[in-house]
């Protein structure tokens, strides 16, 4: 705790507070308009295509310069995401996922940064998300051998 | 063309956080992750990760005052929809170790085709869910 104020957190908020800002830009914290952009077969809004499209563009060409360093620079070392297996757990995962997605239209993100405009439908969402997650840790077979940091 | 460009601003907004989060903490921007470190508590990584999701949190509260409409939510669902929804959310995001940000930008911004067959099913069954579900349970406005 006591590193709590140190510039890690600082960067991190900073980080934290740009990518909200990103999701509500962006039409994220609307669950009309992201069940409009799944209604495939409906009504399609396909306008939060250019969410993930202007999210990984920028990513995907920044990423590469940043990881040239030996170092971050804030914090000692990089932690990349080490695991490539395509297993059942991936599969099942992503389904529940994709399926409380579509009953809801909130992820995690925009359900944390919806925690802001004080709204019940975040208000109940949040903690739901988050007993849905201790569920799992409850039922994970003890510490699998890597974990996937931050992913 | 607001209409298109204002999600593409946003996205890349979403885009550069992430680089921020690399550049400056060396750590990956998946939410799903973050928040179950922080549930964790014991790790290391708790004070970074509190303090990402302090800033999300903050966005919402200043830009509510500014821009309401972002939150309109457009829908209506029953109070146990939203509780299986997020159970399935948090749930599902563990189990498959990353939701749309850490999967869905992170992963496919490194070509990861882990995160490419993870968004593809998300994605899948998330409009298969919509299809099926949304007029029973209520188109809203």
């Amino acid at each position: 705790m006591k590193r709590f104020f140190g510039p890690t957190s600082f960067t991190a908020l900073l980080a934290g507070v740009v990518f909200g800002i990103g999701l509500t830009l962006s039409g994220m914290t609307q669950p009309a308009k992201v069940i409009g952009f799944l209604d495939l077969f409906g009504n399609w809004d396909p306008s939060l295509a250019f969410v993930m499209g202007g999210a990984v563009i920028v990513h995907a060409l920044t990423r590469p310069l940043v990881l040239r360093r030996t170092q971050p620079i804030a914090a000692a070392s990089f932690r990349l995401p080490n695991l490539t297996a395509i297993d059942g757990r991936l599969v099942a995962g992503a389904s529940l996922f994709g399926l409380g997605w579509g009953l809801v239209g909130i992820c995690p993100g925009p359900g944390i940064v919806g925690l802001g405009s004080g709204d019940s439908y975040f208000l109940v969402f949040f903690p739901a998300m988050l007993v849905g997650m201790l569920i799992h840790g409850r039922l994970a077979a003890r510490p699998s051998p890597s974990a996937e940091p931050g992913a | 063309m607001s209409e298109y460009w204002l999600p593409l601003a946003g996205g890349a907004l979403i885009g550069l956080a992430a680089t921020m989060l690399m550049l400056f903490n060396g750590r990956v921007a998946g939410i799903s992750g973050i928040t179950e470190g922080v549930l964790n508590f014991k790790s290391d990584e708790s004070h970074w990760q509190i303090a990402f999701l302090l800033g999300l949190v903050a966005a919402g509260l200043a830009l509510f005052r500014v821009m309401p409409d972002a939150f309109t939510l457009g829908i209506e669902r029953d109070l146990w929809v939203i509780v299986l929804g997020g159970l399935t959310v948090g749930f599902g995001t563990r189990l498959g170790s990353g939701c749309t940000s850490g999967h869905g930008v992170c992963g496919l911004s490194r070509f990861s085709s882990r995160s490419l067959v993870a968004t593809l099913v998300f994605m899948g069954v998330a409009i298969v869910t919509v299809a099926l579900t949304h007029q029973t349970l209520g188109a809203g406005q």
